[in-house]
């Protein structure tokens, strides 16, 4: 293992104060929880919260400020963070209209967040949340029950953070988020897996010939391994998927985002978005805003995955162009 | 039950999750993540400092303060589920002693694990533990009845928790979940007088 780190134990930590600190007119540490929280308040607004392993970066802390997160909570690398540290985050977020919580779908998350909306709950703190799972490569995986909640997650935060900072009750973000869930789909691919810091080791093999087609995030098992392939092959195998599940039509309008692993050049990551945008052009659907870049990575995994957003209400296209103050968006 | 039989079950347990942390890792390795021992290991040495740190004058106490550190220390999913079983202890050793109906008492256990994990019997979890356990109770209190049971998940197959996605392949593994649940139940029958 070959990492620019102190002690594998410790990346969490010290990844946390160098980012609370590089950005701190953005966020600060919530003293020694694993939360960073915004610096802007936003009195009287619901706070909006995520959270979840780390090794994702920049997701999710990211994404925390002015129109987006009010905090994030970060969990040990690829590890759900327990209870009474989501709890911090909530916390942190209340500011009198209750807090709402944008969970993946890993079981893990899913449970730590659950009981920490418990605890909040018993305070006298209002939650609510809903439960992203955009990936559509395989229907159960390592750490999830159904389908796992990967890339899109970043356009939850988005529109949401939006109608928060405008002043949308805790029951109309749950079912904005309702709305927009079954209209995004991900689906990734890797060229070469990630080593988690205190494990040391590869979290899987591939040979120096083959790339694997839908795995996700925490380098669970994809659904299939082939011989690598030029980029237009495997954008065309990604967006036929994507078309598939989202049933695109000839004038359909969406969202591209091209999202890299954390291993992957920006230069390949290109590549692929053109080879995306000429499938989309075959078909005759509009990319009308597209993301190139590391969103939500697998620490030093090389790979990418393909997002597509249908935009079937203008109104979301507008929240997701709206202004943000984050370290990442 | 009182607060010396319960500590010396839950210091029972402890030990044996210590003494097992390798074995149950091993366990979870083709099935899961390979991390269970560990992170149980972990939960459990936090709680056992807490409760040093400040000694419990009743079972209330005892359970709240071992559910708290697991809750806090063990992550993933297993954290929530343990930490859930010991909360839930807590509340009902409020409300009778546990040795007033044994059989009821650890049934809240499994009811907080069923309403966290949402899992049924016969999907290869901890709960193909806890439910016969309970049900078969007391016949099932013994080390041959509760390593029958534990052994009993190996040819289920898994349709919950992390070891789901790998369906036909999980069929022949021992459930980690189930075995450290059969730790926590041996660790019962040896430190409580039934």
């Amino acid at each position: 293992m070959k990492k620019i780190l102190n002690a594998p134990q410790d990346v969490v930590e010290e990844m946390m104060q160098g980012m609370a600190k590089a950005h701190s007119d953005l966020v600060y540490r919530v003293g020694t929880t694993r939360v960073l929280a915004r610096r802007y308040e936003g009195k009287g607004k619901v706070g909006l919260i995520s959270g979840g392993g780390s090794g994702h970066e920049p997701t999710h802390a990211g994404f925390v400020g002015q129109g987006m997160l009010s905090a994030a909570v970060f969990g040990d690398v690829f590890t759900s963070p327990t209870p009474d540290q989501v709890y911090e985050a909530i916390k942190a977020a209340d500011q009198g209209a209750g807090v709402f919580m944008i969970i993946k779908n890993y079981t893990g998350d899913v449970m730590n967040f659950e009981l920490a909306k418990e605890m909040a709950e018993a305070d006298g703190i209002a939650v609510d949340y809903c439960i992203t799972k955009d990936d559509i490569a395989v229907e159960d995986s390592l750490y999830s029950d159904g389908q796992r909640g990967v890339a899109g997650t970043i356009f939850v935060h988005k529109i949401l953070g939006y109608h928060a900072e405008q002043g949308a009750s805790l029951a109309e973000l749950k079912a904005l988020s309702e709305t927009l869930l079954p209209h995004m789909k991900t689906i990734g691919l890797a060229l070469g897996a990630a080593i988690v810091p205190e494990q040391g080791k590869p979290g899987f093999m591939l040979a120096d010939d083959e790339i694997e087609f839908g795995i996700g995030i925490h380098g669970e098992p994809g659904y299939q391994k082939v011989k690598l392939q030029p980029s237009q092959a495997m954008a065309q195998e990604l967006y036929r998927r994507l078309a598939k599940a989202l049933d695109l039509k000839k004038g359909d309008d969406v969202v591209v985002l091209v999202n890299g692993m954390g291993g992957t050049p920006l230069m390949e990551q290109y590549v692929f978005a053109h080879d995306v945008y000429a499938l989309l052009e075959a078909d005759g659907v509009n990319a009308v805003k597209s993301m190139v870049g590391d969103y939500m990575t697998s620490i030093e995994m090389a790979g990418l995955s393909l997002t597509l957003f249908k935009i079937s209400d203008k109104a979301w296209l507008d929240a997701l162009n709206a202004p943000v103050q984050t370290i990442a968006w | 039950m009182d607060l010396k039989q319960a500590q010396a079950w839950l210091n029972t347990f402890f030990i044996s999750i210590e003494e097992h942390k390798a074995y149950l890792s091993e366990l979870d390795n083709p099935i899961g993540d390979g991390d269970h021992g560990f992170n149980m290991a972990r939960g459990c040495t936090a709680a056992k400092a807490a409760l040093e740190a400040t000694p419990p004058t009743d079972l209330n106490g005892l359970f709240k303060s071992v559910g708290m550190s697991l809750l806090s220390k063990v992550g993933g999913a297993a954290g929530p589920l343990y930490g859930s079983v010991f909360l839930a202890f807590a509340k009902a050793s409020l409300e009778r002693n546990p040795s007033d109906d044994y059989a009821a008492f650890l049934r809240t256990g499994l009811e907080a694990i069923v309403l966290r994990g949402k899992a049924t019997v016969g999907e290869k979890t901890m709960v193909d533990v806890w439910h016969p356990f309970i049900e078969q109770f007391p016949h099932s209190a013994s080390v041959t009845v509760i390593d029958a049971l534990v052994e009993a998940t190996k040819p289920l197959k898994a349709t919950k928790g992390r070891a789901a996605y790998l369906g036909d392949r999980s069929i022949g593994h021992t459930d980690p979940g189930s075995f450290s649940s059969g730790l926590l139940f041996k660790a019962f029958i040896r430190s409580v007088s039934l």
